[in-house]
């Protein structure tokens, strides 16, 4: 299975460590996988973004131009990829910062209200592995074991006190059950 | 008068024998110059230290840029004004080597003078011996960074006017202002008892390096009669009237003498 | 086997070089090169070697002559406005027969042009790296792999040939991460001698010079054709090519670095249309893979070449299929990536019997 994720928000969402978690899941799950920074004439606009492929098969360009999925955390971000998106393609969404509805009906979406689910929790800052899990659960990406040894993986040795917290966060996102009025309009 | 022939024509050989640091090469510089001094000073120091074996010396670009042929220690010949960053490099990679420049003033104080200021900066335990004749020389006579106000060369043929070239650049003193500079100090060759001091003061750059106490320089005031279009003794007369007003001899920073 | 991590390209290649026994790093602040010298700062020190951040590219690649002068594996890295700087280093280092690995990691240009990925510096890099009758090996890498990889294999070969080798990336593949598997630390006392370096006569032998300063004719032309001799060992033994369902290809795509992974996945589509296509993916750019490509000549009916400038390494191709095959263009430059979908598009017009001679400006005017 071929996979290119898309994920795109702000400066300082957490969009890079995010991408880094899917391509460390990829790299234990022994697949293909490249991850690249936005880098290029996709900056302009003024929104991190982060290219993650998955695959079988060697990574051709490492750049995703018609991601299978789209992680957005912002709106000029949903707005900027929205359309790149491949036909049945997943589209998540942090509801609280982009209270948006798909503008398309050939997608899968989800609306995660990720950065309020994260202070309620407890886990400021970590609306992005929220929405990591909610992929995870969408696509089928990885495993959620994986994805936690993912977490201890890329969690930096001094900042061990996190690993917990993102495994929660994980979970929240994996376990979400969208209640979310735009569901009506996904196919 | 006429120190520099006494010196190389009368003096008995037995008194004054090539100093195994240097080879049996004839240099290429042209009669009359400070260079053969000057040269033979550095080689001397480093004979006399003992420290010729773990010696490498960098050449410039300008006229000693055949000194690779005239030391018998290891030699790299640089690009116009880099020699103290080849010399950075030399130095880095075995530190316990004795590492000296050799370099005139355009390729020191004007295209080399980043790798001049920085290394100094950088306090890089290297020894400079910076030949300062107010003019270039291999290429036939222009104007340097050092040529003094009103001098006539190729390229200031009306005299250097400060008003559309600027001013001469005393390098002693710009850098001992900082911090890595272990000594600074300014000599010439004029006359037996300069020679002797700037011997001592060749050997004891080469000391305070040994020592690893910082980046060292040896500014030698020096003649270009063929480019001065003087006779020998004349360009000593014209470099104690003219230059050592405008560069006065003596030590500019001694970081062992506080 | 050791185990895979995930590494951006200028790390792996960073600690690649270590393992190869590079101990000393000058360089000077650009992006999209870094990576490279921050992970350097961090790691150096800790190995018993040295990182210095030089005042300018300029006396970065002068330290890095004197320390290759020394004998030491060095290295320095830069992107393509702080190359144009290293140039007359480069140059010097070629006249004295210095080994030392020179790492290009691409941008736009000219001028300062931009920090987005680029192959525009291939002429740089084959046909004029600095003033003089001279070349460098130049390996253009197109993984992450790679990258490591040709750490140990830059240093082997300067050593091997006594000159300078430049790995010419991209700032894609610097700043992508992927699996790599590091090679395996170099032992110091497996380095090859340097009985020429400057490390202080020791009484043990004569003095030695460093030196590309040749005053007499005869002398420089003699010293010139004897690196030349090494320059036809090097264009017989170190071509250098990777081919990809070229055995039965009609279309034959030439591209190196970055732009060869975009070409491979639009073999992919255009062998899933029927349409034959195949890749060349040049890893020595000098030398240039004549071989490789004249190898592919008997099936071919024409080669697409695409690269991230106006066409540069497009000129080897010609001389190498020297009109035999008709050389098709198309590419994007200024740090616009080309998409396989582009590719595939060009392939199918090839295919159609069509000829492509397209730049970005062309194709919008279409």
């Amino acid at each position: 299975m071929e996979m290119n994720i898309m994920l795109a928000g702000f400066g300082g969402q957490g969009i890079l460590f995010a991408g880094k978690l899917i391509a460390y899941a990829g790299l234990l799950d022994g697949r293909e996988l490249s991850w690249l920074p936005s880098y290029g004439p996709e900056m302009r606009g003024g929104t991190a973004n982060c290219s993650v492929c998955l695959s079988d098969e060697p990574i051709g360009s490492p750049l995703v131009t018609a991601p299978d999925a789209l992680l957005a955390m912002n709106v000029p971000s949903f707005d900027r990829f929205i359309n790149d998106v491949v036909p049945s393609g997943v589209v998540i969404v942090d509801k609280t910062m982009a209270n948006v509805c798909p503008t398309r009906a050939d997608i899968r979406f989800c609306g995660v209200p990720a950065t309020q689910l994260a202070e309620e929790n407890g886990l400021k800052g970590l609306a992005n592995v929220i929405l990591v899990g909610t992929l995870l659960k969408m696509t089928g990406f990885s495993t959620i074991e994986t994805l936690n040894a993912a977490i201890d993986k890329s969690v930096p040795p001094r900042k061990q006190e996190l690993v917990a917290s993102n495994k929660k966060a994980l979970a929240i996102g994996f376990d979400f059950v969208p209640a979310d009025d735009c569901l009506a309009t996904s196919a | 008068m006429n120190q520099s022939s006494t010196l190389t024509e009368e003096a008995p050989a037995a008194l004054f024998a090539r100093p195994d640091t240097l080879t049996e090469a004839i240099t290429n510089y042209c009669p009359g110059c400070s260079h053969g001094i000057i040269q033979r000073l550095v080689a001397e120091a480093i004979a006399e230290l003992g420290v010729a074996a773990k010696t490498v010396g960098v050449c410039p670009v300008g006229c000693s840029v055949c000194a690779y042929d005239f030391y018998s220690v290891d030699m790299a010949q640089a690009a116009h004004g880099r020699a103290p960053a080849v010399a950075t490099g030399l130095k880095r990679v075995y530190p316990e080597n004795v590492v000296f420049t050799y370099q005139g003033d355009g390729d020191l104080a004007s295209i080399g003078m980043a790798e001049t200021v920085h290394a100094a900066a950088r306090g890089e335990r290297i020894t400079v011996i910076f030949i300062n004749n107010a003019i270039y020389g291999m290429t036939g006579g222009q104007m340097a960074p050092t040529s003094l106000p009103g001098q006539v060369t190729q390229t200031s043929p009306y005299g250097r006017d400060v008003a559309l070239e600027g001013y001469p650049i005393r390098v002693c003193e710009m850098l001992s202002s900082l911090d890595g500079v272990a000594l600074a100090e300014r000599v010439s060759v004029d006359k037996p008892a300069t020679v002797r001091k700037a011997k001592k003061a060749i050997r004891k750059a080469f000391e305070y390096q040994i020592a690893g106490l910082g980046f060292t320089i040896v500014e030698v005031v020096a003649t270009c009669p063929t480019n001065w279009g003087l006779t020998p003794a004349a360009a000593f007369d014209w470099l104690r009237e003219n230059m050592l007003p405008y560069y006065p001899l003596g030590v500019y920073k001694d970081s062992k003498a506080v | 086997m050791s185990e895979k991590v995930l590494m951006k390209g200028n790390e792996a290649l960073a600690e690649a070089a270590i393992r190869a026994g590079c101990r000393h790093f000058f360089g000077y602040p650009i992006t999209p090169q870094t990576e490279l010298a921050a992970y350097m700062a961090k790691r150096l020190p800790r190995e018993g070697g040295l990182y210095l951040q030089a005042e300018s590219e300029v006396a970065a690649i002068n330290m890095v002559y004197g320390a290759a002068a020394a004998g030491a594996r060095v290295m320095t890295s830069s992107s393509s406005p702080g190359i144009s700087l290293k140039q007359e280093g480069i140059s010097y280092m070629i006249g004295a027969d210095l080994p030392a690995l020179i790492v290009n990691v691409q941008r736009g240009g000219p001028g300062l042009g931009g920090i987005q990925p680029s192959q525009a510096d291939y002429w740089q890099a084959t046909r004029a790296v600095g003033h003089g009758d001279g070349h460098i090996i130049v390996l253009a890498p197109a993984t992450v792999q790679e990258m490591a990889d040709m750490a140990a294999l830059a240093f082997e070969l300067g050593d091997a040939y006594r000159t300078p080798v430049m790995i010419l990336a991209d700032g894609l593949l610097g700043q992508m991460m992927e699996p790599v598997v590091l090679p395996e630390p170099l032992n110091s006392a497996d380095l090859p001698a340097k009985p020429w370096a400057l490390t202080g006569h020791g009484n043990a032998r004569e003095h030695n010079v460093v030196n590309s300063l040749f005053l007499v004719a005869q002398e420089l032309e003699d010293s010139i054709l004897e690196r030349w001799q090494r320059y036809r060992a090097i264009q017989e033994k170190e071509q250098r090519a990777e081919k990809y369902l070229t055995e039965d290809a009609e279309y034959v795509i030439v591209a190196y670095g970055a732009v060869a992974r975009i070409a491979r996945s639009a073999c992919n589509l255009a062998r899933a249309e029927g349409i034959r296509a195949g890749l060349i993916r040049p890893i020595s750019l000098w030398p240039y893979p004549v071989a490789a490509l004249q190898e592919t000549v008997a099936n071919a009916k024409a080669y697409l070449v695409s690269e991230f400038s106006m066409g540069q390494m497009v000129d080897d191709v010609r001389l190498a299929l020297a009109g035999s095959r008709p050389v098709n263009f198309f590419s994007h430059t200024g740090g616009i990536v080309q998409t396989p979908d582009e590719l595939l598009v060009a392939l199918r017009r090839l295919a159609a019997g069509e000829s492509i001679d397209l730049v970005p400006y062309q194709s919008r005017l279409a």
